[in-house]
């Protein structure tokens, strides 16, 4: 068997073999609203300082929201699923709301919360709440029974058995969520800074598609792509310091 | 005055469309320290049994005690081992042989000290640091037994405890869990499928017969207990007289390996 590329040595090609297939891309179109990387990456480098502003706060935006989301969602979906009587309540409920895009309520937050922070922490916790609540809720389903009672028969309070088991089975599963996730909050984030508001990388690529300069847009849509990158390996990270025991098993 | 008591006990599951009754009249005493086995074949509910001597279920009918006491839930010295899932693969060697110190309120390094003296007894001190998908089967089911001498557990119940083991590991195990009751005289209830073992590390060796479940009958075994049993005549003589119970109840099957 080959050997597998080291991460590094992965993203170094994989970032190599995007950058080839833009500047053909550009080339091909010829366009001004696509520059090349040629253009782009100028432009990116002189703006790395304004940049840093704006992805820091988008980043802070985006990843406050998800812890939000994700510790009001896992225990609660825990608990759904370790209780037949809870999950016959929640579930239908769980499910009516699931496929809902909840982007929708945008402008109401708007309204409610104001152009700020608020809002847009309260949409992407939102998202992310109840795409990790039906998560960990199907995971507390599928923890198995045998290892309930083998720690029941040690004397475990159901707080015991949360914590000593549902919670560490379940958190694979949570984490797979988590990075799932990312995606789509970044994406909302992207909407909402750009609607509202006066910064963040949402809005400043949307100033610079405004203002006609395309290669600061494109700049803009560099630090946005870095940002995904960044916020998708430390949920990673944090996957991988937490749940050691999986790369064990044989 | 026995140790643990089951008597006159009925069980019934309430089945989706219909109830099962898996236990009716059971009666057994064992004494306090005193090591038993019990055998029979596929759904006769051996298992059921030591869920309602663990305290995990409670019977339909009659009374199962413990020390004396009538039995309202886990108690704090009984310690059950199943034949799966009895460790948790996110936990380290040393944090599952813990797990039952930590939930009865042990601090951790307690734990943790007691856990790793444990760990020694079953020869596995040196992988303490290891999670179960790093161990064979075999080392496992000692980890299962470290958890139980951690508890100081003066009843030791188990299911099947050795039955996912090939036969060589198997008699090592048989004779750690021989060597471990020696040490400590804890009262026994070893659930298995194989004759040799029941004859091995029974005392009394209780044979059940299914639908509904219940004690057919039961072997004296006073020899058992030396480390030497398995090469005197009289444990293949106790061998024999098992098998012919067993085989009269079209029940032989049951140590080929057909496991529930
Ligand atoms: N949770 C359960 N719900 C319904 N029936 C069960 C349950 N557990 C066991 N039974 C039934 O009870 C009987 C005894 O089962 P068990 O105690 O597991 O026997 P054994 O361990 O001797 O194979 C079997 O008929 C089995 O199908
Ligand atoms: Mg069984």
């Amino acid at each position: 068997m080959k050997t597998p590329l080291s991460r590094p040595a992965g993203y170094l090609i994989a970032v190599l073999a995007l950058l080839l297939g833009w500047e053909l891309l550009a080339l091909a179109l010829g366009s001004p609203a696509l520059p090349g990387p040629l253009e782009a990456l100028p432009a990116f480098v002189a703006l790395v300082p304004e940049l840093t502003v704006h992805a820091l706060l988008s980043l802070w935006r985006v990843s406050i929201s998800m812890v939000i989301g994700a510790v009001l969602a896992v225990p609660l979906g825990l608990a759904i699923g370790r209780s037949p009587r809870a999950d016959s309540i929640f579930a239908p409920l769980m499910f009516l709301t699931y496929p809902v895009p909840k982007v929708v309520f945008l402008p109401v937050l708007l309204v409610l919360f104001g152009l700020g922070d608020v809002s847009k922490i309260v949409l992407i916790a939102t998202i992310v709440f109840f795409q990790i609540l039906l998560t960990a809720r199907d995971a507390a389903r599928a923890v198995p029974e045998g290892a309930v009672l083998s720690v029941r028969s040690l004397g475990a309070s159901r707080l015991d058995i949360a914590r000593h088991v549902v919670f560490p089975a379940a958190l694979p599963d949570i984490f797979t969520a988590l990075r799932i996730s990312t995606g789509t909050a970044v994406a909302v984030l992207f909407l909402a800074e750009s609607i509202a508001g006066t910064d963040g990388l949402g809005w400043f690529i949307m100033d610079a598609w405004g203002r006609i300069g395309y290669p600061r847009m494109f700049a803009g849509i560099l630090a946005m792509a870095i940002s995904g990158v960044v916020l998708y390996e430390a949920i990673e990270l944090a996957e991988r310091l937490t749940t050691r025991w999986r790369r064990t098993a044989h | 005055m026995s140790f643990l008591s089951l008597q006159d006990v009925s069980l019934c599951y309430e089945g989706q469309d219909r109830a099962v009754r898996a236990l009716e009249g059971l009666s057994l005493a064992v004494g306090r320290g005193e090591p038993i086995a019990v055998i029979g074949p596929s759904g006769c509910g051996k298992s059921s049994m030591l869920l309602l001597a663990a305290g995990l279920l409670a019977p339909t009918g009659g009374t199962v005690r413990v020390d004396d006491q009538p039995l309202a839930g886990p108690r704090r010295a009984t310690s059950l081992i199943l034949q799966e899932h009895g460790l948790l693969p996110w936990k380290t060697t040393e944090d599952n042989a813990a797990l039952g110190l930590r939930i009865r309120g042990a601090d951790r390094r307690e734990s943790r000290e007691r856990a790793r003296e444990a760990l020694d007894r079953v020869g596995l001190a040196e992988f303490a640091r290891a999670y179960p998908g790093e161990l064979s089967g075999g080392m496992r089911q000692r980890v299962g037994l470290a958890r139980a001498v951690a508890l100081d557990a003066d009843l030791l119940l188990m299911d099947e405890p050795l039955s996912a083991l090939d036969a060589l590991r198997r008699e090592d195990l048989q004779d750690v869990l021989l060597d471990l009751w020696r040490r400590r005289g804890h009262a026994q209830v070893l659930v298995t499928h194989s004759i040799e073992e029941a004859v091995f590390l029974g005392r009394r060796v209780v044979v059940m017969t299914p639908s509904p479940g219940a004690v057919r009958s039961i072997v004296e075994n006073p020899d058992a207990g030396e480390p030497g049993y398995r090469l005197d005549p009289v444990f293949h003589e106790r061998c024999a007289e098992l098998r012919e119970i067993l085989a009269s109840e079209g029940a032989l099957h049951a140590e080929e390996g057909v496991r529930t």
